[in-house]
């Protein structure tokens, strides 16, 4: 009981009966097509789980009490069984957060979702204006958003969340990101951008630079305790001292992991790609016996190497950084974070050029050649 | 501490896990680590109605380790986990 943060870890290092936080990307469709989507949607998938198996499936997450999930996408409101999906998870008190454009949120959903008990909502927006979030997002993205937001509160919903992915062209907006959220009675969220998905080829441009790496740091050390991050700056931590609030590590496969929209279990939502996937809902034992089973789970469960960090000193205080970044720059799962506060990720990047994965499972909808306006012949 | 009668929030659920267990508190969203079976036990034996030393006796905790389980579940009531029973009206 006296066990310090550190014992905890190492016991949370050795996985779980069951996911702390689990998500749940609902569908590949999407009405939007971000720049950095992590599961790079856009197109349904047509071996999308059914309503009953999703409905199991949640029976299942109830009795290993998960407590709550995260569900995602794609948009998880274009699904037809959104509601009857997230009421039969809450009312067998799984609690919900869900991620959504906004688009599918008018004035009576906003009713509906605010009559709805252990509810969070996450609003995504990656810029406090117009030109720097529809830049990421695409198109009227940020007035959707905006319009959801104000259907939000006035249906008296409460503290929903503003979502951010921090890249290089908002970290300057993080004050305003807060004055925004402080503005609907909504809670600011930070979060890392990985190079997963469509993210893989955004990266280079929109990660932020190492001096933004400081700001953000300085910036959660001064309001990190009314923000949340999902704990994904813990790379950063090599930066001070004081550890940023939230776990120092790397959940994948032992406190998290991700069910796709087609039942396939991933260790995080951030390695959609075959290496990381631990096997299926739909196959025999279902969910369960893949987390406790699976022989991807078992292993990163097992004590890793700090290998090409060993002799660097801050290695506890970073833990080697994010797996799915390594990955996705082609860089050894030993190796430094692409984003190396100490520099080291430089090199390793160079070096990692020649054979870099390329994320699975793309929906994103086929590029269409210009339209060619249509003659309407005689009806 | 040592003489109130605290009990669980009716909205905490606790999961047992190999290092004791996880509480979550739906209403608060807030999750704690019990990090000692021992602290699972504890708090699962107070039901408002016996005092903190009484649970911890029930419990067979030795004495030694009393101002721990006091942190700990001091702790916890910050938390929102555990809070006081609320005085019965009489008459």
């Amino acid at each position: 009981m006296s066990a310090g943060p550190s014992r905890l870890v190492e016991q949370l290092k050795g996985g779980l009966d069951a996911p702390i936080c689990l998500t749940w990307e609902l569908t590949y469709a999407c009405n939007l097509e971000c720049v950095h989507c992590l599961s790079s949607s856009g197109r349904r998938d047509p071996r999308e789980l059914s309503t009953g198996e999703a409905k199991a499936v949640l029976d299942e997450l109830r009795d290993l009490q998960v407590f709550y999930i995260n569900i995602g996408g794609g948009e998880p409101m274009i699904r037809r069984d959104f509601f009857e999906l997230v009421e039969h998870a809450v009312g067998n008190d799984i609690g919900v957060k869900f991620s959504t454009n906004g688009a599918f949120i008018d004035a009576d959903r906003a009713r509906r979702l605010a009559d709805m008990d252990y509810l969070d909502i996450q609003i995504s927006l990656d810029g406090t204006d117009a030109p720097t979030n529809d830049a990421v997002r695409g198109a009227g993205s940020y007035a959707t958003a905006i319009a959801a937001m104000e259907h939000l509160r006035d249906a008296g919903f409460g503290e929903f969340k503003i979502s951010v992915v921090v890249t290089r062209h908002n970290v300057a907006q993080l004050d305003e990101f807060k004055a925004l959220a402080d503005a609907y009675g909504a809670q600011l969220r930070i979060t890392r951008l990985r190079p997963a998905g469509r993210g893989a080829d955004s990266w280079h441009e929109l990660h932020p630079t190492n001096a933004q790496q400081r700001e953000i740091y300085d910036w959660l050390r001064l309001h990190g305790d009314r923000v949340l991050t999902g704990d994904s700056f813990f790379h950063l931590n090599a930066l001070g001292e004081e550890p940023l609030p939230g776990l120092n590590m790397c959940g994948a496969g032992r406190v998290v992991c991700l069910i796709d929209p087609i039942g396939d279990v991933y260790a995080c939502p951030f390695v959609i790609h075959d290496e990381f996937k631990a096997g299926s809902v739909r196959a025999p034992g279902g969910f369960t016996a893949v987390w406790r089973q699976s022989e991807l789970f078992a292993a990163l469960r097992e004590p890793q190497s700090a290998g090409a960090c060993a002799s660097c000193g801050s290695y506890d205080a970073c833990q080697g950084g994010c797996m799915a970044a390594k990955f996705f720059t082609g860089i050894p799962l030993d190796g430094p974070d692409p984003e190396c506060v100490n520099g080291h990720g430089e090199a390793a990047l160079l070096a990692a050029t020649v054979a870099v994965p390329r994320p699975m499972m793309d929906h994103s909808k086929p590029v269409r050649p210009e339209r060619v306006p249509v003659t309407l012949g005689r009806r | 501490m040592l003489d109130r009668r605290l009990a669980l929030d009716s909205q905490v659920a606790l999961r047992p896990e190999p290092f004791g267990a996880l509480a979550y508190h739906y209403g608060n969203r807030k999750l704690v680590f019990l990090r000692h079976p021992d602290v699972v036990s504890v708090v699962r034996a107070l039901d408002g109605d016996t005092t903190v030393a009484a649970a911890l006796t029930t419990c067979g905790i030795d004495q030694a380790r009393w101002p721990a389980f006091e942190a700990a579940l001091s702790s916890l009531e910050r938390s929102e986990m555990l809070h006081e029973r609320r005085p019965v009206a009489t008459g």
